[in-house]
């Protein structure tokens, strides 16, 4: 595995006001890297993410995403990333192979590419039959599946995904983390953040934030050798439970 | 203390079948869990025994109370907690455990040992209003609220869904100890590893009851032997796993990826495989399966 | 009945919590009146006239000099024939126009009358009834001089005629369809989007999971807005006396009477649509589209109703706010009692009471 570093932060720092959101976050992701970013509720994951994503500009420290500097490069960040919700990820009321066309849209690809992807995706999710088919007619799991290879449809170096498979049957989910790992084997980073510890046993390295800092971060066999534990949900519990924040 | 027979439910005009010849026994004082992915019927089948629904098939009752006549009975002695947070944003806690405590005619004080536990949690925020809640408080609150009438069912569909692990965990510590009190607990949840959590568990996929049983009786039915696959680079690992012949199926499981074998397939027949592919450092063990393996394996079946 | 009074107090709680929304609907009819009264300018300062004389006489010269000399009116200009009039008004720059037809000085000297055309532009009423009083006036003036000149009475009859709005519907009408718009508004919208905001949050579930009376939900609901429309209400009758001279002349507690009959409609109305809606924005749209348009359209405040297709004046008699406007009408403006509107009142009671009573039996105990 190489070790070219896409995400770089140092000293990353978030305030709004006397709060403190982001406090000092030094951590790096390697291409291809899986990696799992986790925290309680109000630890700070989604300030971070957004200053990573370039939607919120830091107050301190610096960072980079795919080469690119945070404070004033945001817009070529948001070109070379892509980005997954659980609550919002595509249009319900338009079909399949609309909202590949209007995604590839926004991110600027040819009606060619879009074109090619599109019928390159279909026949691998196996939903050639459902071009045409509303969102909200297709199964939900079917809809996560989707959803990510929308994600990755311009080929970005990121792809952020906040909390993917909540909810989803196993079988589903199975799937779906057969998606990641080929993306993740063609080389694109992923950033994954979530409050479920399963989906944290997947990453190769996993970060978890408390209060605002980073209080520990290594692969989850690591973790749970170091705090002698047999589950990340532990290793969890043993950094977060004296979490003094707990607001949203 | 709750009995589901034959229960059946459809939406759309009956294109979209909710709930299919739903069976069900609850015992009193149990914590009995229903675990299902988003979609599988869980909260249409709460919401039936909750009397909000009529079934289109079957019967249920609830405190040996009828769901469909005897619902203002049933209305009387069940706490519900819906999956959505449904407390008034704008009221403060104080203000809508004093709201709920009213509606359900009684007093805060009146139940207050049963709520105390929890209430003591929240209670330096109770001028707090509930949309600038965490969600952990705010569930502590959903909870105190459903219980303030002292009831003798309790429905929790979803209760953790979006809650992190510490609140998750104090959750669970807190429903065992209402079980003390002799509450049944009916509780539903998308996460498998909730299920050895309560006391038994149905599975729930679609509409129709997968299996219904204790974890550990779950676990026990797994047929075959499971058995776990470690090594570097998971998705090359995976592609070469499932390459095997003797492979019955083979998922990504966290850190290391779960397969159960053909008949006459062995462990060290797959590992020896997998090193001459390149794998230099794979490790095939026999292991225990989980809830989710069990469910994993009825969905295919 | 603590029950009540306590879910009743919840509800007033949401409403003085949400400032934006409280803020709107006080707002609102302060807006509505203010703005009209500043629309409706009495300023007729340097009104413009245009003048078609048909007859070229001494006596019209001398009538259009006085006009002219008037510090309220200016000669705009001298029209070749009254089928210019129309043209000139829709330029906009005059406000009326004086038509003296043929031998007009012959008739008035042999036979003591004559007549003249004083053609307003109706569209704003205000305005049209002060210009055309003045030129009514200054006339006036000069017959009364005339008289005295020639030993014997002479009569000038202004023939007064409204172009675009010849009933001239103005202010005394705006306000009866302002009350009625605002308190539609507040009971009906109020009322769906706060038992539909229970539905999306989800603690109508636990509401209808619950003992509590289903009757008494709907009552708490309607309490509040029953209170802002009643309040809304004495702000509309208050500022339409001060700043529009619009007092209530008839009597009050008929008028507020009358105002809950109708606010118990519009809540019913709000309810029943708060069944069907499943989201705030739908029963927000509803309340507009379904309930709005129809006041402001089919009511007559806007356009009159004896001018409409014969389907759409059936349709009008279903919509309430068309006998409220009616009632406040009477009573407020022309100061009529019961015995003038007694019709209205009993259709609006039996709206009033048949709507609630469909929406308490339509109130689902169950979802869907």
């Amino acid at each position: 595995m190489n070790t070219e570093a896409v995400i770089v932060t140092d000293k990353l720092t978030k305030r709004f006001g006397p709060f403190i959101a982001c406090n000092e976050l030094t951590f790096q992701v390697d291409k291809g890297e899986i990696f799992g970013f986790l925290g309680a509720n109000g630890a700070g994951k989604t300030t971070a993410m957004r200053m990573l994503c370039g939607l919120l500009n830091p107050s301190s420290g610096k960072a980079t995403v795919a080469g690119f500097d945070v404070y004033t490069q945001a817009n070529r960040i948001k070109q070379r990333i892509g980005y997954m919700s659980q609550r919002f990820s595509l249009y319900d009321d338009l079909t399949v192979s609309e909202n590949i066309r209007f995604f590839g849209g926004i991110y600027g690809m040819s009606i060619s590419d879009i074109k090619k992807k599109t019928s390159a995706l279909l026949s691998e999710l196996q939903l050639e039959k459902e071009a045409k088919t509303l969102v909200r007619d297709i199964p939900p799991g079917w809809k996560q599946k989707l959803a990510f290879s929308v994600s990755i449809v311009h080929g970005p170096d990121i792809v952020f995904l906040d909390e993917p498979t909540g909810g989803v049957d196993p079988v589903t989910r199975r799937q779906f983390w057969d998606l990641i790992y080929e993306a993740a084997d063609k080389g694109v980073t992923v950033f994954v953040t979530t409050h479920y510890m399963d989906e944290a046993e997947y990453c190769n390295r996993v970060s978890i934030m408390v209060d605002g800092v980073i209080a520990d971060l290594d692969a989850p066999a690591r973790l749970k050798t170091k705090y002698q534990v047999s589950s990340m949900e532990e290793v969890f519990y043993a950094l977060a439970r004296n979490a003094v924040r707990k607001a949203d | 203390m709750i009995r589901i027979e034959h229960i059946g439910m459809t939406y759309d005009k009956g294109r979209v079948v909710a709930l299919q010849d739903v069976n069900l026994e609850v015992n009193k004082g149990e914590i009995f869990g229903l675990i299902g992915p988003d979609g599988a019927g869980k909260t249409t089948l709460f919401r039936i025994l909750t009397t909000l629904l009529l079934p289109e098939k079957g019967q249920a009752w609830v405190n040996n109370y009828d769901v469909v006549k005897d619902y203002k009975a049933i209305r009387n002695s069940v706490g519900y907690m819906p999956g959505k947070f449904s407390l008034y944003q704008d009221l403060t806690i104080e203000e809508n455990l004093n709201f709920f405590a009213t509606v359900f005619g009684t007093t805060i004080a009146e139940n207050y040992d049963l709520i105390k536990d929890i209430y003591v949690q929240i209670e330096p925020f109770k001028n707090r209003r509930a949309g600038k809640l965490s969600g952990g408080m705010k569930q502590k609150l959903a909870l105190c609220c459903a219980l303030i009438h002292k009831p003798d069912v309790l429905f929790l569909d979803e209760p953790t869904t979006g809650v992190d692990v510490v609140s998750r965990k104090e959750f669970w510590d807190m429903l065992k100890s209402l079980r003390k009190e002799g509450i049944t607990i009916l509780v539903s949840t998308p996460y498998m590893d909730e299920a050895t959590l309560c006391d038994r568990i149905a599975l729930i996929q679609k509409g129709s009851i997968l299996s219904v049983d204790t974890p550990e009786g779950i676990v026990h039915s797994f047929s075959g032997q499971l058995y776990a696959v470690h090594g570097q680079g998971t998705y090359h690992l995976l592609q070469a796993t499932r390459g095997y012949e003797g492979v019955a199926s083979c998922f990504a499981f966290g850190d290391a990826l779960h397969a159960t074998f053909k008949p006459g397939a062995q462990g060290p027949a797959l590992q020896a495989y997998l090193q001459s592919k390149g794998h230099s450092d794979a490790r095939v063990d026999p292991i225990k399966p989980g809830i989710e393996d069990c469910f994993i394996q009825l969905l295919n079946q | 009945m603590k029950q009540l009074l306590v879910f009743i107090r919840k509800e007033f709680l949401h409403v003085f919590r949400d400032r934006k929304t409280l803020l709107m609907l006080f707002g609102l009819p302060i807006a509505q009146i203010v703005l009209f009264g500043f629309a409706l300018s009495n300023e007729v300062k340097d009104s413009k006239i245009a003048v078609v004389d048909y007859s070229k006489d001494i006596m019209t010269r001398q009538i259009i000099n006085k006009v002219g000399a008037n510090p309220y009116f200016e000669i705009e200009s001298n029209l070749k024939s009254a089928t210019d009039i129309d043209a000139a008004f829709r330029k906009g720059n005059i406000k009326v126009a004086l038509v003296f037809p043929d031998n007009f000085s012959t008739d008035l000297i042999h036979t003591g009358t004559a007549t003249v055309q004083v053609i307003a532009d109706g569209s704003d009423p205000n305005l049209a009834t002060t210009v055309t009083n003045y030129i009514s006036t200054v006339i006036a003036d000069y017959t009364a001089s005339l008289s005295l000149q020639e030993g014997h009475p002479v009569q000038v009859q202004p023939e007064i005629q409204m172009l675009y709005n010849p009933d001239l519907r103005g202010a005394p009408n705006f306000i009866p369809g302002v009350m009625a718009l605002v308190l539609m508004l507040v009971c009906t919208m109020m009322t769906s989007v706060s038992i539909v905001r229970e539905k999306e949050l989800g603690t109508m579930e636990i509401l209808l999971v619950s003992p509590f009376n289903t009757t008494y939900i709907i009552l708490s609901k309607l309490a509040p807005n029953l209170l802002i429309s009643l309040v809304n209400l004495f702000i509309i009758l208050v500022l339409s006396d001060l700043f529009l001279d619009l007092p209530v002349k008839g009597s009050i507690v008929l008028l507020v009477f009358c105002s809950i009959l109708f606010i118990l409609t519009c809540l019913s109305i709000g309810l029943l649509l708060s069944i069907s809606a499943k989201t705030q924005q739908a029963a927000m749209m509803g309340s507009l589209m379904g309930m709005m348009l129809p006041t402001m359209l089919l009511t007559g405040f806007l356009f009159p109703i004896e001018n409409m297709p014969l389907p759409l004046r059936l349709l009008s008699n279903l919509v309430p706010s068309r006998w409220y406007f009616i009632i406040v009408k009477q009573v407020m403006l022309k100061g009529l009692g019961i015995g003038a509107v007694w019709k209205e009142t009993l259709i609006l009671a039996v709206m009033a009471f048949g709507l609630f009573a469909i929406s308490l039996r339509n109130f689902k105990i169950r979802l869907q």
